[in-house]
């Protein structure tokens, strides 16, 4: 195989472990207000990504770095296209980060309300933005010979893109409230194990409605074996939630995560980013760096990921126990004072 | 304003407020797992108290940190997305692999350190926080090879069909000479960040503490302080000589970088000068310049160790610079840079940026002396005047630091990746700042987003600032319990977590 094609599917497993993870942490994030009924139980939602929530973040910067190293023009032309959707990723991303390591840091209930601001739109924005992003790649975007992105902001909240964003936002949605009921206990573990069953229902039909939508308009035939995997595994998780089998449903979303990305990967390939007018398409070919270059990060790759997942499994390992509302202990923050 | 120069100063915004906060973590990470080292080794609770009081300082800065740099991450893309297809090939590696190798570590051993005191047994919860230290150092080491290779060069080819800088060695892009250097003198100014901070808390306490609780004064911040200076001296040594090696090197490599930090006008057959002060006019006119106060020969000898070394000055390098970039008639097509370019860099910000990294660095050197001076012996201080040095200390080093940058940033303009003519340097790679900058981000937009991340980072800041500063005020628990599982062999799974959000 091509190296360039190589660091195609690199990139896609770079987002799948993205999507996969963080996947779950954005869910997490949105459903504080919906099943975290009084500050206890938000607590517990949110320790329950506590360790882990910035390692999952890393597969992000990981694929944004690697789209630099393996597609300079993909990453050029794609950031300074998307300039002001990125944006208003990014400035999310940054209140999540900070909600989550200064939002106990002082005890008190309106700086802590701040906090869960910050943390439920740090997570609903790039939940939804992410999938327009998606939408966007894999529908085209307006280029030109350069392969300068010639189209709007505007552009770019065209219908399929859209749907798309609730697609994504649906997924994680249902991902964290089954993630919720893995790690959590008690009251807060019923209440996401109901919210799952019905989330799990409406992904179904939102997210099978999207895939069939990419597929005839779109992609490829062979990706319809990706269709139909992301189809059972969304009917498994449907399945999986009604009868509260906590882990297979998670498994099953997960699958569904992974096969959304093949979907999408596949259906672009070879392409990386389509031109709408089919022209100027950049593609693994034309977006790519030198042999030498993809010859060396392949060899980091290889290297570095298994480690990367070796230690990052044995922390889900670390962290495997369930937590309640008892084992939250009180507020160890320090009082409310004017500086 | 054009895009150019909004995107310009988007960049500088962004990239000085994350390095604000950086060389505190780079510092503290290390400096933290050796206290927490001391309590494994010592069994003193002095040690595991001082680890917990400035481990939570680490993480309230440790967070404003990694949201700032989440953005860096993808702005290279954003606002320079011309520079990004011209240097991909090369650049792109150094930051994937510092996400790979460096990012991952720091981050995941972070979160067991964090959470883990009472899930992990002491010595390997210790081996967490050496991980955390050690991945913040290698992140700093790649993306200074990054930043070295647009200073200088290295390991790459100029590829004339596809008008882009290629790769052709990754030992000479990872281990550039510049970076080599490099890495030291931030490491080094990342110490001195993190030193001064514990040295001027705990001066500051240790003088608050010494009338009512001498014992807390002399069992916790001295011991804190004593520790902290000799970090400072260790620190103090390796910046001079780490800088005094980027200075000959930046001779060599960009010479009208040092010419403009010495706002040398004239060429020096006979040895250039050390100017203290200098005027001008702020039109960057280098005839405008005069020098007011001088020690003869000193900047000859920063350059090549000779106190009468022949420099060239600005107006004979831009005239090579044109020669070589303008008027060549060997350049490759369409490579040549527009008749009448200037290529010295803004003359005043260079001037004083570099004086007040160094200048800036006077407070923690005045805090270390006064700190070997008088708690030699075993004996606290109590002078109300050596707290306040402590405090007046503490932002400093931010300071030096970021002026710093901004002299290497700036000084590096009109460049954004600077040519390097000298014999080690590789030839025929550069590219103007001009030429970098996104062409399809409207101005419109990059206002939008200097608007939006200036005000975001503002309110971060002040968040920041009032967490540390009253984390700092509460001061250190008087007990702090051993929850690791060594100590507590048979409790429960259901307790409450040791550390929770
Ligand atoms: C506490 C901060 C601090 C202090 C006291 C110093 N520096 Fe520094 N310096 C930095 C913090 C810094 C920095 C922010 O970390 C920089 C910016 C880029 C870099 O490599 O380090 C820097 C850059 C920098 C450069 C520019 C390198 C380039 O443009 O490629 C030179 C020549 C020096 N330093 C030299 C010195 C000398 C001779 C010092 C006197 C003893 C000194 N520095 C003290
Ligand atoms: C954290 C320390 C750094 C600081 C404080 C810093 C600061 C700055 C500043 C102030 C500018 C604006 C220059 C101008 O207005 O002329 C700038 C430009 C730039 N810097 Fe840095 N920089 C840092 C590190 C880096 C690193 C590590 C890289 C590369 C990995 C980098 C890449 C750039 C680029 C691409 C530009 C834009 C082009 C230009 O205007 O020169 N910087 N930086
Ligand atoms: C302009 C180029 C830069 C980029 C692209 C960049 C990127 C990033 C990113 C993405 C993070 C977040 C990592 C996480 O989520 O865990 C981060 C944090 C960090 N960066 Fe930067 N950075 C830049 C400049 C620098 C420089 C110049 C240094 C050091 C010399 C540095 C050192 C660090 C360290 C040590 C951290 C982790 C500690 C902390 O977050 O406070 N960065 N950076």
């Amino acid at each position: 195989m091509e190296l360039s094609t190589v660091w195609f599917l690199l990139i896609a497993v770079l987002w799948t472990g993205y999507l996969v993870l963080e996947g779950f942490d954005f869910g997490v994030g949105m459903l504080l207000p919906v099943l975290g009924r009084n500050d206890k139980e938000r607590r517990v939602m949110i320790n329950t990504i506590g360790p882990v929530w910035d390692g999952n973040e890393v597969w992000l910067l990981t694929a944004g770095g690697a789209t630099f190293a393996a597609f300079p023009e993909w990453y050029a032309t794609l950031f300074s296209g998307f300039y002001l959707a990125l944006l208003l990723i990014l400035l999310a991303l940054i209140a999540r980060i900070v909600a989550f390591e200064w939002r106990g840091k002082i005890n008190d209930d309106r700086w802590r309300a701040w906090f869960d601001r910050g943390l439920v739109i740090g997570s609903w924005v790039p939940s939804v933005l992410w999938g327009v992003a998606f939408g966007n790649i894999v529908r085209g975007v307006a280029l030109d010979e350069g392969f300068q992105y010639v189209g709007s902001f505007f552009d770019l909240l065209n219908p399929f893109a859209l749907v798309g964003g609730a697609v994504t936002t649906l997924i994680f949605l249902t991902h964290g409230a089954i993630y919720l009921t893995m790690k959590t206990d008690g009251e807060i573990r019923q209440r996401a194990g109901a919210l799952a069953e019905k989330l799990a229902l409406a992904t179904l039909v939102v997210a099978g409605a999207w895939a069939v939508w990419l597929q005839l308009a779109y992609s490829v035939g062979w990706t319809w074996v990706a269709t139909g995997i992301a189809a059972v595994a969304l009917i498994g998780v449907a399945l999986f939630t009604r009868q509260r089998k906590e882990g297979f449903a998670f498994i099953a979303s997960a699958v569904a995560i992974v096969f959304a990305v093949v979907l999408i990967f596949g259906s672009l390939y070879p392409d990386v980013l389509p031109d709408i007018n089919g022209v100027n398409s950049l593609t693994v070919h034309n977006a790519s760096s030198t042999d030498y270059t993809l010859t060396v990060m392949t060899w980091v790759a290889v290297l570095l990921t298994p480690v990367v997942l070796a230690y990052q499994a044995w922390t889900y390992w670390v962290f495997r126990k369930r937590i309640t509302v008892e084992q939250i202990p009180e507020h160890t923050g320090l009082p409310y004072a004017k500086v | 304003m054009d895009a150019l120069d909004l995107a310009r100063w988007q960049f500088g915004i962004t990239t000085v407020y994350h390095f604000i906060f950086v060389p505190l973590t780079i510092g503290l990470s290390p400096l933290v797992a050796l206290m927490q080292t001391f309590w494994y080794r010592t069994g003193n609770q002095r040690w595991l108290r001082l680890t917990k009081f400035f481990g939570k300082l680490l993480l309230i800065n440790f967070a404003i940190g990694v949201a700032t740099g989440i953005v860096q991450e993808f702005q290279f893309g954003m606002n320079w997305s011309e520079y990004s297809r011209f240097v991909g090939d090369i650049f792109g590696a150094p930051l994937a692999m510092e996400a790979l190798a460096a990012f991952f570590i720091e981050s995941t051993f972070l979160g067991l350190w964090i959470f883990g005191w009472d899930k992990l047994p002491k010595k390997l919860h210790l081996a967490m926080i050496w991980l955390v230290a050690f991945g913040t150092n290698l992140s700093a080491y790649f993306i200074l090879a990054a930043n070295s290779w647009m200073q200088h060069p290295t390991g790459a080819i100029y590829n004339p069909e596809t008008g882009r800088a290629e790769m052709v060695s990754i030992g000479d892009v990872l281990f550039n000479p510049t970076a080599l250097a490099t890495f030291p003198h931030v490491i080094m100014t990342s110490l001195i960040t993190a030193g001064t901070f514990i040295a001027g808390i705990a001066a500051w306490w240790m003088v608050k503490d010494a009338k009512e609780r001498p014992d807390r004064a002399k069992d916790i911040w001295r011991p804190a302080l004593v520790f902290a200076t000799i970090v400072l001296v260790i620190a103090g040594i390796g910046i001079g000589a780490t800088g005094d090696w980027q200075a000959k090197m930046m001779f060599d490599q960009q010479p009208m970088k040092m010419a403009a930090a010495e706002a040398l006008t004239e060429d020096s057959p006979n040895g250039a000068d050390f100017s203290l002060l200098a005027i001008g006019d702020l039109n960057n006119d280098p005839d405008s310049v005069r020098h007011l106060l001088a020690i003869p020969g000193l900047t000859s000898f920063l350059a090549k160790g000779d106190f009468s070394a022949p420099l060239d000055g600005i107006n004979t390098l831009q005239q090579t610079y044109t020669d070589n970039y303008v008027t060549n008639p060997d350049l490759p097509e369409g490579t040549a840079l527009p008749e009448g370019q200037d290529f010295v860099p803004n003359l005043a910000v260079t001037y004083w940026s570099f004086r007040l990294m160094i200048g800036f660095a006077v407070f923690s050197a005045l805090l270390a002396l006064a700190s070997l001076w008088y708690t030699r012996r075993g004996q606290i201080v109590d002078k109300p005047w050596f707290g306040k040095l402590g405090l007046l200390a503490l932002p400093m080093p931010f300071l030096a630091a970021s002026f710093g940058w901004i002299f290497t940033e700036m000084g590096r303009q009109p460049w954004i990746v600077a040519p390097n003519p000298n014999p080690a340097g590789v030839d025929g790679v550069w590219l103007a700042t001009v030429m970098g900058v996104s062409q399809v981000v409207s101005p419109t937009s990059v206002i939008i987003s200097l608007v939006s991340f200036t005000l975001l980072y503002a309110v971060c800041a002040v968040i920041w600032f009032k967490l540390l500063y009253r984390y700092v005020l509460n001061g250190v628990a008087d007990t702090e319990p051993d929850v690791s599982p060594d100590a507590n062999p048979d409790s429960d799974a259901s307790r409450p977590m040791s550390f929770a959000y």
